[in-house]
């Protein structure tokens, strides 16, 4: 039962994580490399407010969220937009945006460690026992995955209950066919990719009050986040949430009945698996 | 347009280069370094290592520099990320000795790092003071490069502290036989593992529960469910920073309550004293201070005046002690480097951790094990340290 609670809790994170990539790389392909890096930097201004102003970093979210789809609308209007009107094809935007990112990944982390610099950060947030079925569970990461539920909820909602969800999903389908329904490709996907970001900043936010971080750990949620969205299919909400559950799942049920040791030899091999038996995710059905 | 802009240009490197050139013409003693500003081992580095060269450069800058053959030069320092990573640093140092052509450097940041640029740092002759690193078979390693100098000791040294410092709690009878210990699966908590196990088994301990986990891993919770599903008395890890803060984290929240609770690397830092505030007194860590020591109180002020961040109860000071030293080889042997190598083989160096001076170039008297008392973290193990506090039993998490 417990294996259930901390797998459930772990998977909860994973889903903040990556969330954000799904969106931006399923429906706006553009594969964000900086993504780890957006998350971060969210740490880093959840601490900042929390520290400095005693924002309660939940609230902190009403603050960031919107502050981070500005910024990766912008970023997506001045650095991605040319590169999605250049490029000939997918593979081609593929590999333009995968360059872009990259350089956009040093930018961020440059401009974190030149103010923040390289030191580890944390900060007390509700680091207390909340009980369930009489076993203690950290507080915060538990205020963190209902959090995270909500905001899943919500986003889950908006694409599958709106006209400009349904416009979001499209693109992810088939761009071009999309624009023959009257849908502004370039509008939604600069949105989704926003949307994508503000989500990452809002797993970064519910990480950071329980996560010690500093500047140069984005690139390793970018792999975590990477792993879950492509073994939930590429662009599929509901696939990347279920591969985010199965691997916090497996990660803590091996941790709890055969050793810590292996939990990334855990991750790699169910990766593995999905990606010989259905490359396509773990949902999808058919060839993609 | 263009061309006036190139011109503008032009002109401006003239005039910035002609300037730099009178300014630099003052001669200086020209000092290299090569340590992590990125990557994983940005935030230990952050914490112990840049802040004390700072300093130093500060301190001997300020007294008008170091005297070299009747001389006084200031320091001019040449740094280099070295990305946490050992390619990068064997290219630095390379860099540093044949382009900068560098004086002397100043050893890299961790054990790995230390041990891959060692044959590099030997070949051009300059002293290696590793004041943030260590291993097993040290003796081996300084009969192939004489130049290397170790402050912190053997691996085993610090490993087996915490048997000691148990060992003390069980004669007291504060603590039981059963303990409970975790590592990090990468160099660090490898070696370590290795010589505290036999010793934990010869001091007569009961390992009850054993594992590791991979480095960068913050979900802990199942390492203290199993631990404290093996009912030990104590519990020891040897950790890293965010592990360090994770397991404490872990072990208060599902409340489990040892006599004695350690955590490796990370622990001694101020931070983590702040961080967890009252619930962190009698925590056990590696490293360790006398806290009273006047040398020690003045280096913390000054730390915290010319860097803004308070130095930790350990490493920082070690590394500050390790430039210390070579500072005052430097002034008794002058630029050259084998001269200087000899002078701390040795010498005897006052610094901010007391007295130094090497033995088959390793060093003799280090702590090993720290404990939280009253938001202060104490030094209560150590090899012939003075001013070791008793260890107390940790009291239940409030």
């Amino acid at each position: 039962m417990q294996i259930l609670v901390t797998g459930t809790l772990l998977g909860g994170t994973y889903a903040l994580i990556a969330l954000g990539l799904t969106l931006q790389y399923g429906a706006a392909r553009i594969m964000n490399l900086a993504n780890g890096e957006t998350l971060v930097a969210a740490c880093f201004v959840a601490f900042w407010l929390f520290s400095r102003l005693g924002v309660n970093p939940i609230l902190g979210m009403v603050i960031i969220a919107p502050a981070a789809l500005v910024l990766n609308w912008l970023i997506y209007a001045w650095l991605l937009r040319p590169l999605v009107r250049r490029a000939k094809n997918r593979g081609m935007l593929e590999v333009d945006s995968i360059l872009a990112t990259f350089g956009l990944l040093f930018l961020f982390q440059g401009l974190m460690l030149l103010t923040f610099g390289g030191a580890y950060f944390n900060y007390k947030f509700l680091a207390e026992p909340f009980s369930i079925l009489g076993t203690p569970y950290a507080l915060n990461r538990v205020v963190a995955f209902v959090a995270g539920v909500l905001v899943s909820s919500l986003l889950y909602l908006f694409l599958y209950h709106t006209r400009q969800g349904a416009a979001v999903r499209a693109i992810a389908v088939d761009p071009a066919s999309a624009q023959l329904v009257a849908i502004d490709v370039s509008r939604t996907a600069g949105f989704s990719f926003a949307l994508g970001g503000a989500l990452t900043a809002c797993g970064g936010t519910l990480l950071s009050t329980f996560y010690t971080f500093n500047a140069s750990m984005g690139v390793l949620f970018t792999m975590k986040a990477l792993i879950i969205v492509i073994m939930g299919g590429v662009g599929d909400i509901r696939g990347a949430t279920l591969a985010a559950f199965i691997l916090g799942l497996s990660e803590t049920a091996v941790a709890s009945l055969i050793d810590p040791g292996l939990t990334l030899a855990a991750t790699y091999a169910l990766f593995i698996l999905v990606l010989l038996f259905r490359p396509q995710g773990i949902l999808r059905r058919g060839a993609a | 347009m263009l061309r006036r802009t190139f011109n503008a240009l032009l002109i401006s490197a003239v005039v910035f280069g002609t300037a730099g050139g009178i300014a630099s013409a003052e001669e200086t003693l020209k000092i290299g370094v090569s340590a992590p500003k990125t990557g994983v081992q940005s935030g230990g580095a952050a914490a112990v290592y840049w802040p004390n060269v700072q300093l130093w450069v500060h301190d001997l800058n300020q007294k008008g520099g170091i005297k070299v053959d009747g001389k006084q030069l200031k320091i001019d320092l040449v740094e280099y990320d070295d990305k946490s990573s050992p390619e990068e640093a064997v290219k630095n140092i390379q860099r540093l000795a044949t382009v900068d052509k560098v004086d002397f450097i100043i050893s890299p940041y961790t054990t790995g790092i230390n041990l891959a640029t060692a044959p590099l740092i030997a070949r051009y002759g300059y002293p290696q003071l590793v004041a943030t690193g260590n291993a097993n078979d040290l003796r081996a390693f300084i009969k192939q490069w004489p130049n290397s100098f170790w402050l912190l000791g053997k691996a085993s040294d610090l490993s087996t502290g915490i048997v000691g410092t148990l060992k003390t709690l069980r004669d007291k009878g504060q603590v039981g036989n059963k303990v409970a210990l975790a590592y990090v699966a990468e160099a660090l908590g490898l070696e370590m593992i290795d010589s505290a196990k036999p010793a934990f088994k010869e001091a007569g301990f009961d390992i009850v529960y054993e594992t590791s986990y991979p480095i960068g891993t913050q979900d802990l919770s199942p390492v203290i469910s199993g631990a404290k599903a093996a009912k030990p008395d104590a519990f020891v890890a040897y950790s890293y920073p965010p592990d360090s803060f994770a397991l404490t984290e872990q072990a208060q929240i599902q409340a489990f309550d040892v006599n004695a609770f350690y955590v490796g690397v990370g622990g001694a830092l101020t931070g983590y004293g702040q961080r967890f505030g009252k619930q962190a007194e009698g925590i056990l860590s590696m490293g360790g201070i006398n806290p009273d020591d006047q040398a020690y109180k003045s280096y913390r002020e000054s730390h915290k005046k010319v860097t803004g961040q308070d130095t930790d109860y350990w490493a920082g000071a070690v590394v500050y002690a390790s430039l210390e030293v070579l500072a005052q080889a430097i002034e008794k042997a002058g630029k050259e480097r084998a001269a200087v190598v000899k002078a701390i083989k040795s010498g005897t160096f006052d610094t901010v951790i007391g007295k130094v001076s090497f033995e088959d170039n390793v060093v003799k008297k280090l702590w090993t094990v720290g404990q939280w008392r009253g938001g202060v973290f104490q030094g209560v193990n150590g090899l012939s340290v003075e001013g070791a506090k008793e260890p107390v039993k940790k009291p239940a998490w409030n």
